[in-house]
């Protein structure tokens, strides 16, 4: 017999729990937990979130149509995603991953532009000075360590901001991830990092990422606080992120937070087929947890909810992605002298010549 | 004026740019209290403050992102890694983020930040400390990457870098950081980026070189000098992307050129520079082009470096080989 008791150390490691304040029904199972928003904030955050489902209906159909390229599918992602955000400050700054361009959206990026990023054009990734962000992210992990020299930078700037950022179950085992959250910690710097824990990393069940059975825990090894939250309920994802804002905005450092949510789409609609790993009974469990469903129960019995206020969520929404399609549509080409210019600030003869190059044969093709 | 080792010149560099910007900051593995492993940023945590010049964790790839943050939070970052062999574990901060921020957000954001990283052999290191590994970064459109070879030049191009709004790669060749000093003004002053220098004005045949190599070509240059071999040597200071104006003006000029590089053949830039005199010097050229590198191995076991390494003796043979082609 071993004179450590190992399984018990393991025990102690595992005590993690999930927190929630709306059960399915949308009833309110914790009240301490209960974030303090006005009726107009509560309808905004559903309107928010109405609004996300419905981009990712349509952003689906673009896709399938051509019209869009590269897109992440969102929807079941909406509390994590919205609530998240929605605890944040307009000037707080946010590192996205690729599937995170509804934040994106409600921090600042017009919608023209992210159908751009979409299709792959340069003019979706041009951030005016004020828009505290940077485009989504597609090498997993890499807005980690980014993310901590942000909320370093803006700790010896003392601008009161938070650096916050995204990542999902997958990315957790990504050496960036935790060099991320340990920078972080090591400087004390204000930063609150999110792991939208999908239960998938594309075909690979979150069981085949670690077996520390919640990511969450993965905190302890930064030394910061770790909390893991039903992703799909959108009032206990904004309490804990709100409280993780002001915990992190007063100097203490940084928070992991680990959202329990689910994509009911694809992976990416770059081919991806959920039928090869994702039973029905899987998607369906999951669609009875739907986070708009909860918050509509919630705020249909406090009269701030009703099918006609969605309906026209929905129908501004529609009418919004019609005119950002011919927005991007009107976008002009891009040019590869363009891309030589924004290569460097003071160009080396080799991209001079380029440019000269490239500026005749353009010049040659318009003519 | 006084004579400097270039570790000293590389040391006020940065001292000056500290005291002349507020933004700067320098950070890495042992930069700070401990002045850096090999003294380059002795003095300055406790001239500037912990909040200029600070240690981070032992982690390369978390330096990168540190930087990039920082750097798109208003500041100047000058990080280190500790030795270039170490390069792998950032290669994607690097190559991956920071060399493409600037084109990845359509010319809204830039990255001015300048790593510093010692590398380069003949000092006995233990594995991977040595490697010549520019040519993987070389390939990167947009980052530059610079190599000094003298005490001038290092404080030079070093203030050049940091002010840049550019990234920057600067790679210091550790045999020089000590082997020879040389008059380094005290006040603060620019070498010029993307321009490589001629460091010896010769006629029959051009030598292109950077790094430790320049000093091995300047001595090989005298010794050809003896048996009336005019030898011409560039020094490209920055070698990506590459000054191939200089090159070329000094191919037509010999019209022979040799190729020098401390890193394996199949690695450095050679290989860049033959295809550039290919494409657009082939006529001024009276032999083929010749090319001193040291083996396609791994960098060799301490032991074995004077055996590996290129030297002044290969370059000689090198340039008599193509001096002698008709």
């Amino acid at each position: 017999m071993s004179q450590i008791d190992f399984e018990a150390i393991l025990a102690a490691e595992n005590s993690f729990s999930e927190l929630q304040v709306l059960d399915e029904n949308g009833q309110v199972v914790n009240k301490d937990l209960l974030p303090d928003l006005s009726d107009d904030q509560l309808t905004e955050l559903m309107s928010q979130m109405v609004w996300s489902r419905t981009l990712d209906t349509q952003a689906t159909k673009l896709n399938r149509q051509g019209r869009l390229g590269f897109y992440a599918p969102t929807a079941g992602e909406e509390a994590s995603q919205l609530a998240s955000n929605y605890a944040m400050k307009a000037d707080d700054f946010l590192l996205p991953g690729y599937r995170d361009v509804p934040q994106l959206l409600r921090h600042g990026l017009t919608l023209t532009q992210s159908f751009l990023w979409s299709r792959g054009h340069a003019a979706g990734n041009h951030y005016p000075a004020e828009l505290q962000a940077l485009p989504p992210q597609i090498i997993i992990g890499a807005q980690y360590v980014q993310a901590a020299g942000i909320a370093l930078g803006i700790k010896k700037n003392k601008s009161g901001q938070v650096a916050y950022v995204y990542t999902g179950d997958g990315g957790t085992s990504q050496g960036d991830f935790y060099e991320g959250v340990n920078f972080a910690g090591a400087f004390k710097a204000p930063a609150i990092f999110v792991v939208q824990n999908n239960g998938f990393a594309i075909s690979v069940p979150r069981k085949k990422q670690t077996a520390a059975p919640t990511l969450a825990q993965k905190a302890a090894a930064a030394g910061i606080p770790g909390v893991q939250v039903d992703g799909m309920d959108a009032l206990a994802v904004y309490s804990v992120m709100k409280a993780a804002r002001e915990y992190t905005a007063a100097g203490n450092g940084p928070v992991l937070i680990e959202t329990l949510t689910y994509r009911y789409g694809p992976h990416t609609l770059s081919g991806d087929d959920p039928k090869r790993y994702r039973t029905k009974e899987l998607d369906d469990l999951w669609k009875k947890r739907d986070p708009l469903t909860r918050m509509r129960a919630y705020l249909t019995a406090k009269d701030l909810w009703s099918e006609d206020k969605e309906n026209a969520v929905v129908e501004q929404a529609k009418e919004e992605i019609k005119q950002a399609i011919a927005e991007a549509d009107a976008t002009p080409k891009q040019k590869v002298s363009s891309f030589l210019e924004n290569t460097f600030e003071v160009q080396p003869q080799n991209i001079q010549q380029q440019v000269a190059d490239f500026k005749t044969k353009e010049a040659a093709n318009n003519g | 004026m006084a004579k400097k080792t270039m570790i000293k010149a590389i040391t006020d560099a940065l001292d000056q740019e500290l005291a002349n910007d507020d933004k700067m900051l320098i950070f890495g593995e042992d930069v700070g209290k401990n002045g850096g492993v090999f003294r380059a940023t002795d003095g300055l945590q406790a001239k500037y403050g912990e909040d200029r010049v600070f240690d981070t964790p032992l982690a390369e790839s978390g330096i990168g992102g540190l930087s990039i943050g920082l750097a798109l939070q208003g500041w100047r970052p000058v990080p280190e890694i500790q030795f270039f062999g170490f390069v792998f574990e950032v290669m994607d901060s690097i190559g991956g983020q920071m060399s493409r921020t600037r084109y990845r957000m359509d010319g809204s954001r830039n990255l001015p930040i300048t790593i510093r990283a010692p590398f380069g052999g003949g000092v006995h290191t233990p594995e991977l400390h040595s490697d010549s590994l520019e040519g993987l970064v070389a390939q990167f459109p947009g980052i530059r990457v610079v190599v000094p070879s003298n005490p001038y030049d290092a404080k030079g191009l070093l203030i050049s870098a940091i002010r840049s709004n550019d990234p920057v790669l600067y790679l210091e060749h550790m045999k020089l950081y000590r082997s020879f000093r040389e008059e380094v003004p005290d006040e603060s002053y620019t070498v010029p980026l993307d321009q490589a220098a001629v460091a010896r004005e010769g006629n029959d045949v051009t030598i292109v070189t950077y790094g430790a190599m320049v000093r091995e070509s300047l001595t090989a240059a005298d010794a050809l000098a003896k048996d009336n071999i005019s030898a011409e040597v560039i020094d490209l200071r920055t070698i990506a992307p590459l000054d191939t104006k200089t090159i070329l003006a000094s191919l037509k000029k010999t019209g022979r050129v040799v190729l020098v590089q401390e890193a394996q053949k199949q690695a450095g830039v050679g290989g860049q520079i033959a295809a550039e005199i290919a494409e657009n010097g082939i006529l001024y050229l009276k032999a083929p082009i010749a090319r001193v590198a040291a083996p396609d191995t791994p960098y060799p076991f301490g032991e074995a470096e004077q055996d590996w390494l290129p030297n002044s003796d290969d370059i000689v043979a090198a340039v008599k080989q193509v001096s002698e082609f008709n």
